[in-house]
C-alpha cells in the first residue's frame, strides 16, 4: 500500500498516511486527484480505479471515504478488508465511530492505524491485539485534564 | 520561580488545545485562512516557551494543520524537541508529527539518530514501538545505516509486539540501506517460524515484498513457504505466501506443478473471496510459467475460468471488475478458454460502471481473431455512438484502433474495411484522438501497398469535405486527420482519380485556418500533387492546361507565404518560387514534368521506433569523446571571439546562428530528457506517445469559424464500414463453398482415403484468407541491429539494489555498522563479537569445503568404477568408505541430483540450487515417505553440502550394511566399517560421522530444527533432541544449546544409545574443525585428536556426553563432519 486517505463527502481531508515518501507537491496532487476521482464515482459502482500506475481502492463508510493506493500486484479485495478492519478498529476504540470522532481525535486515529499497519503492510491481523496495545499505550498517556492541572516547569 | 510556574499555568489556561483549534476552524468557515494564520502565530509563541507540555500541544495542533495542507516544515526542530521528551504522552505526539511532516530532505532528521536509538532500547515497549512506527515513515539512508544493527537486535526482542514491528521496519531499512539485507536475512528467515503469529506474518510480509521484486534470490525458501502455506490457517498470511509463490513460479516451473494441487484445493474450499482471488491469480501465473498446452493442466485453467465467470456474473461490482481483470491475464496464454465467454464480456460493455466497461474493453483486445474482428469492432462502433461522456468514448476509440492494429494488423483481413472504420471515426464529435486516427491512416497507407488506391480515394473525399471536419470548434482535435489525408494524397498521388480536384481542395483559402503543421503538410503535398498533375497534362500535350495549373499554384500559394507559421511560410515561398520558374519554362515550351516529379521520387519506408537505438556503435568510435577540444569552463559566453573568426563572422552569422541554436536546443532537450529519466518523480511519457505527432503550438488559439450542424454528419461519398461486414460474410461463404467443392473433388479423387475428418465445422483461423493480397511492410531496422530488450528496465527502481544473493556467506565488509564510540551503550552481545571474526574467516572456509567436496566427488567416481568391477574389490572399497544414506534414497532422483552437482561448479549456491532441485523433483513422487522426509530435512540445511553425500552407493544386498537414518538438520553420517566375521571377540568400527549443524549460539537454531523435525519423526514432545546418526550398534541423538556463560560457545549434548547385544567401549568422538567452529579439546591435545567418551555402554543402555564447540559466527549455518569410533565387544 502506498498511501491511505480519509476524506469527507465534501472533499475535506480527514487523515492522510503515506507509506512511501512523496514530496509535498505530489501529495497535494494525489489528494486532489483522489478526491476528484472518488467523489465523482456514481453510487453502486465498483470500488476500484486505475490511476496512473496505481490501483485505487476506496470505500465509503457513512460520510467518510477511505481510499488506499495500491501497487500493481496488491490484492484489491484484501485491501478492502484492510480498510474495513481499520473501520472496525476505530469503531471499537471510539464506540460507534463517526466522522467527528476522527476529526477531534485525529491523533488517536493515527495511533490506531500505526498499530494496525506499518510501512504499508498489515502488521497485526488480530483485532484484539491492536485494541490491547492501544489501551495499554493510552494508560501511559496522560489525559488532557492531568496536563492542565500539572505544574509547569 | 514560583511566579514563573503561576504564569505558565495561566498561559496554559488560555492555550488552545487541539479540540479548540478544530472547533475554531469549523466556526470560521468563511475566513478559515485568516483564522489559521492567527492560530499559527499563537503556535509560534507557544513553541518559544520552555514548557514541554505547551510545546507538545502546539506540535499536536501543527500536525493537524499539516494535514489540512499547511506548511509546517519550519517547526521541524520543535518536533524533534517534543520527540525527545521523556514522557510518553509527548513523545507519542512528537513521533506522530515527525512521521507526518518529515521526509528525506528534512535536515533535522540527522539530529534524531541518537534519540531514536535511545528510544529503541527503552525498557518501555511502547517507547520502542512508537519510535519504530515513526521511523517507518521517515527513515533515511543515513538513519537506516546507523540504526540497522539496533533494529536487527530488536527482531529477537522478548516481546512479540516489538519483534513484529522490528521485522516489518526491516523492509524499509533494506530499501534505504541495501547492504543490511544480507547480514539481517538469516534472522529474518528465523522469524518465519516465530511462535507469535503476528511476528510470523510480519516476516512473511517482508520476505514476500522482497521476493516479489527479486524472486530468484528467494527460490531456496520455497520449501519453507510451502510448508507454511499448507499449515497456515491465517488468510492474511496465506494470501501473502500465495502471492510470493506467484512471483517465484515463473523462475521454476517445477514449483508451479507442485503448487497446482494445493492451490486448486484452496480454490475449491475457501469462502474468502480475497483468498480465492489470490489463488486464481497465482494459478494463472503458474499456468503461464508452465509450457502451455499441457493436457493435465487444462482442468486447472477451466477451473479458473469457471470461477472467474462466477465472479463476473456476480452482482457485486467489485467481483465483476476483478473477474475481468484476472480473465485478461489468462487471455494472454490461453486465449481459447477465454474466448468462449465472449458473450459475457460483451455484455459487460453495457455495464453502467465505467471501470468495468474499461476492463471488458481490455479483454476484447485479446479476444479478437480474424474471424470475429469485424463483428467485435461493429459492436464497439455501436457503443461509440451510444457513449455519452467523451472520456469513455475516446477510450473506446483508442481501443478500436488498438484492437485492429495489434501485432502488425494481424487480424485484419480487409483493409478497405479498416480504412472506412477510420474514416467513420473521424465523424466523432470532440475527440482528442485525431492524431491517433491520422497516424493509423498513414501507417496503413504506407505499409499496405494494395490499399493505397482505396485509401487515396477516401482521403481525397476527406480533403474535399474538409470543412465538415474543421467547421466546428469542438472538432478541432479531429482536424489532425487532414494531416494524414493531405500527406497520403500527395505521396501516392499517382493513384488519384482526379488529382486536379484534390489539388484545388488543398489550396482553398479556408485551409489557412488549420493549425500550422497541417498547413505545412498541405503546402508540401500540394507541390507533390502539382508534379503529378503536370505529368499527366504534359502527356496529353495540352500545354494550356499545364500552364493553368501552374497559374493556380501561383495564385493560391501567396496566401500561405503570408502565414504566421514559419514552417508554412518557408515551404510556401520555396514552392512558389519553384512554380514561378516552372511557369517560365513552360512558357518557353520546355518539358518540365519529368524533372519536377524527380523532386519527389523515391519510396518512403516505415522505420522502427527503436531503430536508431539499435544501430551498433562501430568499433573504435567513442561517442562520449569530444570531437573538438571542449570549451574551457572559465570561458564566458560573452567573451570576444578570436580575431580570425571575427572577420568572417558577419557573412555566416545568420545561417550559422540558427544551426548552432538547433544543435544547442537538441542538446538541451537531450539533457532535459536525461534529467527527467533520472528523476524518479517525473512522470514519464508512456512509450506509445512517442508515435504521436507533436501537436502544433497554440492550436487552441486559432480562431475557427463555427458552423452549427443540426443534421448528423454524413459525408457524401464515404463508404460505410458496415457494408464490408456483409461483403466479408458473403466472401467467406463463397470461399467456404469453393473450398468444399475442392475438398469434395479431392475426396472423390482419393476415395479410399480416411473418413470424414474434414467436415464443415466452424472455419478455423487459417481458413480465412485476406480479401486483398496484402503485403504488410514491416518496420525497417538498421543492418546488424542488435537484438536487445534491456531498455525496458527502470534503472531507478529502488528495489534493484536489493537484488542480492542471500545464499553467499557473509563477508567481513558486510557486517552492520555497530556503534563503538559511545561508552554508555549496552554491552554488545558476544555473539555479535564473534560475527566479526568469523566473517573474516568465511572465505577460506568456503574454499576448504569446496575442496572437500571435490575430493568427495573423486571418491564417488572411484566408487562408481569400483561398482563395475568385481564384487570383492567393491567390498574392499566399501570398507574404506560407505554411504549409509544411499540405501534409502530414491535412485533416479538422486541420480539427477548428482548430475546437476557434477555439472555445476561446486559452490555452495549451486549446491543449494541442486537441493531445491531435489525437493522439487522428488516430492511429487512420494514413493517413499521416508525419502520425502529426508528431502525436506535436507532442504532445511542452508548449506547443503550434504547433498554430495547422498550418492547412491550402498548396496541393498550387503547384509551387514548399517542403515543410518538421515537426521533432521541433515546430519549425515558416514561410516567406515571393518567387518571381520571370523574374529569373534572384537569388532572395530570406525564411523565417519559427518555432521553439520547451524550452531547459532543456542538462539534460533533450535526453532529451525524443531520446525523441520515435526513431520519427520515422532519425538517425545518435550525433547529437543534430534537424531544425529544411527546404525545397528548405536544410536546418537543430540541437542544444541548456547552456553549461557560464554556466548561464543555452543554445548552439544549427545546421547549415545547402545542398540546391540554387545558391550560398546573405547568410544572416541572426533569432529573435523571448521574455521568457524572448533571442538574444544583438553589442553595439550592436538587439533585432530578425538575426545574419549567418558563411559562405556552395556547393551541397551544410553548415556549422555557433552561436547563444547567454540563458534565464531552465529549468522552462518554450520556443518561439521565427525566420526565416532568404538569397539564392540562380542561374546565372552
Amino acid at each position: 500500500m502506498r498511501f491511505l486517505l480519509l476524506f469527507s463527502r465534501q472533499g475535506k481531508l480527514r487523515l492522510q498516511k503515506w507509506f512511501k515518501t512523496y514530496t509535498d507537491r505530489e501529495k497535494k496532487k494525489v489528494i486532489r486527484d483522489m478526491t476528484m476521482l472518488v467523489l465523482a464515482r456514481p453510487p453502486r459502482s465498483c470500488n476500484f480505479l486505475q490511476w496512473r500506475d496505481l490501483k485505487i481502492v476506496y470505500k465509503r463508510y457513512a460520510s467518510l471515504y477511505f481510499c488506499a493506493g495500491l501497487e500493481a500486484q496488491d490484492n484489491e479485495l484484501l485491501s478492502l478488508e484492510v480498510l474495513h478492519r481499520y473501520v472496525e478498529l476505530l469503531d471499537r476504540y471510539f464506540g460507534n465511530v463517526c466522522e467527528l470522532d476522527i476529526i477531534f481525535n485525529f491523533e488517536k486515529a493515527y495511533f490506531i492505524l500505526d498499530e494496525f499497519l506499518m510501512g504499508g503492510e498489515v502488521m497485526e491481523t488480530s483485532k484484539a491485539a491492536v485494541v490491547v496495545s492501544m489501551e495499554e499505550a493510552d494508560t501511559l498517556q496522560e489525559t488532557m485534564e492531568e496536563y492542565m492541572s500539572k505544574p509547569a516547569y | 520561580m514560583a511566579l514563573k510556574i503561576v504564569k505558565g499555568s495561566i498561559d496554559r489556561m488560555f492555550d488552545k488545545n487541539l479540540q479548540d483549534l478544530v472547533r475554531g476552524i469549523r466556526n470560521h468557515k468563511e475566513d478559515e485562512a485568516k483564522y489559521i494564520s492567527t492560530c499559527i502565530d499563537e503556535i509560534k509563541q507557544e513553541l518559544k516557551q520552555d514548557n514541554i507540555a505547551v510545546k507538545a500541544n502546539a506540535v499536536c495542533k501543527l500536525t493537524y494543520l499539516q494535514m489540512l495542507g499547511y506548511d509546517v516544515s519550519w517547526a521541524a526542530f520543535n518536533i524533534v524537541e517534543v520527540m525527545s521528551s521523556s514522557k510518553f504522552t509527548y513523545k507519542r505526539i512528537g513521533y506522530l508529527a515527525a512521521s507526518q511532516c518529515f521526509h528525506e530532505s528534512t535536515d533535522v532528521i540527522m539530529l534524531t539518530t541518537n534519540q531514536i536509538r535511545k528510544d529503541l532500547s527503552s525498557p518501555n515497549q511502547y517507547d520502542t514501538g512508537v519510535a519504530l512506527t515513526g521511523l517507518s515513515c521517515f527513515v533515511t539512508p543515513d538513519l537506516a545505516r546507523d540504526l540497522a544493527n539496533d533494529i536487527m537486535t530488536l527482531m529477537s526482542h522478548t516481546k512479540p509486539y516489538i519483534r513484529k514491528k522490528a521485522v516489518l521496519i526491516m523492509y524499509k531499512v533494506f530499501l534505504k540501506y541495501p547492504e543490511s539485507l544480507r547480514p539481517a536475512f538469516p534472522r529474518l528467515k528465523e522469524k518465519l517460524e516465530d511462535p507469535d503469529p503476528g511476528v510470523q506474518s510480519a516476516a512473511v510480509n517482508v520476505i514476500c515484498e522482497l521476493a516479489r521484486r527479486n524472486p530468484k534470490n528467494y527460490l531456496s525458501l520455497a520449501p519453507l513457504f510451502f510448508k507454511l502455506m499448507t499449515s497456515s490457517t491465517n488468510n492474511w498470511v496465506l494470501i501473502k505466501i500465495i502471492k510470493l509463490f506467484g512471483a517465484l513460479t515463473p523462475l521454476e516451473p517445477r514449483l508451479g506443478k507442485k503448487l497446482i494441487e494445493p492451490l486448486t484445493n484452496l480454490i475449491h474450499s475457501t469462502s474468502a473471496m480475497s483468498l480465492l482471488y489470490e489463488c486464481v491469480n497465482t494459478v494463472i501465473a503458474v499456468l503461464i510459467s508452465l509450457s502451455s498446452g499441457m493436457p493435465n493442466h487444462s482442468a486447472s485453467i477451466q477451473l479458473c475460468v469457471q470461477k472467474l465467470r462466477i465472479l463476473i456474473e456476480d452482482s457485486d461490482q467489485n467481483l465483476k471488475y476483478l473477474g475481468l481483470l484476472a480473465m485478461s491475464k489468462i487471455l494472454k496464454t490461453h486465449p481459447k478458454s477465454v474466448q468462449s465467454h465472449k458473450d459475457l464480456i460483451l455484455q459487460c460493455l453495457d455495464d453502467k460502471d465505467e471501470s468495468i466497461r474499461l476492463r471488458a474493453l481490455d479483454l476484447l483486445y485479446g479476444m479478437v481473431s480474424k474471424k470475429n474482428l469485424m463483428e467485435i469492432v461493429k459492436k464497439l462502433m455501436l457503443h461509440v455512438d451510444k457513449a455519452e461522456g467523451t472520456t469513455y468514448r475516446d477510450e473506446l476509440l483508442t481501443k478500436i484502433i488498438d484492437i485492429c492494429s495489434q501485432s502488425n494488423y494481424q487480424y485484419i483481413t480487409n483493409f478497405e474495411w479498416y480504412i472506412s472504420i477510420l474514416v467513420e471515426l473521424t465523424r466523432l464529435e470532440g475527440t482528442r484522438h485525431g492524431h491517433l486516427i491520422a497516424s493509423q491512416m498513414l501507417d496503413v497507407a504506407i505499409r499496405v501497398k494494395a490499399i493505397r488506391v482505396f485509401a487515396v480515394a477516401q482521403m481525397a473525399t476527406l480533403l474535399d469535405n474538409a470543412h465538415l471536419l474543421t467547421g466546428n470548434m469542438q472538432r478541432k482535435g479531429i482536424c489532425e486527420v487532414l494531416y494524414a489525408a493531405a500527406w497520403i494524397c500527395g505521396e501516392f498521388s499517382e493513384h488519384l482519380e482526379n488529382p486536379m480536384q484534390t489539388l484545388e481542395a488543398m489550396l482553398r483559402p479556408k485551409v489557412a485556418t488549420l493549425p500550422g503543421h497541417i498547413q505545412a503538410v498541405y503546402v508540401q503535398n500540394a507541390a507533390k500533387l502539382f508534379a503529378t498533375v503536370l505529368k499527366s497534362q504534359e502527356g496529353n500535350t495540352e500545354s494550356t492546361a499545364a500552364q493553368e495549373t501552374s497559374q493556380l499554384m501561383i495564385d493560391r500559394l501567396p496566401l500561405f507565404v503570408q502565414s504566421a507559421n514559419l514552417e508554412v511560410q518557408e515551404r510556401a515561398s520555396c514552392i512558389l518560387q519553384l512554380v514561378k520558374y516552372i511557369q517560365k519554362l513552360q512558357q518557353k515550351d520546355v518539358e518540365v514534368s519529368e524533372e519536377v516529379s524527380a523532386l519527389f521520387a523515391g519510396e518512403l519506408n516505415p522505420v522502427a521506433p527503436k531503430a536508431q537505438k539499435k544501430v551498433p556503435v562501430p568499433e573504435g568510435l567513442d561517442l562520449d569523446a569530444w570531437i573538438n577540444e571542449p570549451p574551457s569552463e572559465s570561458e564566458s559566453e560573452d567573451e570576444q571571439p578570436k580575431a580570425i573568426f571575427a572577420k568572417e563572422e558577419p557573412k555566416h552569422s545568420r545561417p550559422r546562428h540558427t544551426e548552432v541554436d538547433e544543435k544547442e536546443l537538441a542538446r538541451r532537450r537531450e539533457a532535459r530528457k536525461q534529467e527527467q529519466a533520472n528523476n524518479p518523480f517525473y512522470i514519464k511519457a508512456s512509450p506509445s506517445s512517442q508515435k504521436v505527432y507533436q501537436e502544433g503550438p497554440g492550436v487552441e488559439h486559432i480562431p475557427v469559424v463555427q458552423i452549427d450542424l443540426s443534421v448528423p454528419l454524413k459525408v457524401p461519398g464515404l463508404p460505410m464500414s458496415d457494408q464490408y461486414v456483409k461483403l466479408e460474410e458473403e466472401r467467406r461463404q463463397k470461399e467456404r463453398a469453393e473450398k468444399k467443392k475442392k475438398e469434395k473433388k479431392k475426396r472423390k479423387e482419393k476415395r479410399s482415403g480416411r473418413g470424414k475428418k474434414h467436415d464443415s465445422g466452424p472455419e478455423s483461423e487459417e481458413d480465412i484468407t485476406p480479401a486483398h493480397m496484402v503485403d504488410i511492410v514491416t518496420e525497417e531496422m538498421p543492418e546488424n541491429a542488435l537484438p536487445s530488450d534491456d531498455d525496458e528496465k527502470d534503472p531507478n527502481d529502488p528495489h534493484k539494489a536489493l537484488d542480492i544473493d542471500l545464499d553467499k556467506p557473509l563477508a567481513d565488509s558486510e557486517k552492520l555498522p555497530v556503534r563503538s564510540h559511545r561508552a554508555a551503550e549496552a554491552p554488545k552481545s558476544p555473539t555479535e563479537d564473534g560475527d566479526a571474526e568469523s566473517a573474516a574467516l568465511q572465505e577460506p572456509k568456503k574454499k576448504s569445503s569446496k575442496e572437500k567436496r571435490e575430493k568427495k566427488k573423486d571418491k564417488e567416481r572411484d566408487r562408481k568404477k569400483s561398482k563395475e568391477e568385481k564384487k570383492k574389490k567393491k567390498h574392499k572399497h566399501e570398507e574404506k568408505e560407505e554411504d549409509l544414506l544411499g540405501g534409502q534414497a530414491d535412485e533416479p532422483a538422486v541420480q539427477s541430483e548428482e548430475t546437476s552437482e557434477v555439472a555445476a561448479p561446486p559452490t555452495s549456491t549451486s549446491a543449494e540450487v541442486s537441493d531445491l532441485d531435489f525437493w522439487l523433483s522428488n516430492a511429487p513422487v512420494p514413493s517413499n515417505t521416508q525419502e520425502a522426509a529426508t528431502v525436506a530435512a535436507e532442504e532445511a540445511a542452508p548449506v547443503p553440502e550434504a547433498a554430495s553425500g547422498t550418492a547412491p552407493d550402498s548396496e541393498p544386498d550387503e547384509p551387514k550394511d548399517t542403515e543410518m537414518e538421515e537426521s533432521k538438520s541433515s546430519k549425515h553420517k558416514k561410516k567406515k566399517q571393518k567387518k571381520e566375521k571370523e574374529e569373534k571377540e572384537k569388532k572395530k568400527k570406525k564411523k565417519h560421522h559427518h555432521h553439520h549443524h547451524h550452531s547459532d549460539g543456542g538462539g534460533g537454531e533450535e526453532s529451525v530444527q524443531n520446525g523441520t523435525v515435526e513431520d519427520e519423526e515422532p519425538l517425545p514432545p518435550m525433547s529437543n533432541y534430534c537424531l544425529l546418526a544411527e546404525n545397528s550398534y548405536i544410536k546418537m541423538v543430540n541437542d544444541i544449546q548456547g552456553n549461557l556463560q560464554d556466548g561464543s560457545q555452543v554445548v552439544v549434548s549427545v546421547i549415545f544409545e547402545n542398540k546391540c547385544e554387545s558391550f560398546l567401549k573405547s568410544m572416541e568422538f572426533n569432529v573435523l574443525d571448521s574455521l568457524n567452529s572448533k571442538l574444544q579439546r583438553p589442553e595439550g591435545s592436538g587439533p585432530h585428536d578425538g575426545l574419549t567418551v567418558p563411559f562405556q555402554l552395556p547393551p541397551g543402555v544410553s548415556n549422555e556426553a557433552r561436547f563444547v564447540f567454540t563458534v565464531q559466527s552465529i549468522v552462518m549455518p554450520q556443518k561439521l563432519k565427525g566420526t565416532l569410533t568404538f569397539i564392540v565387544k562380542v561374546g565372552r
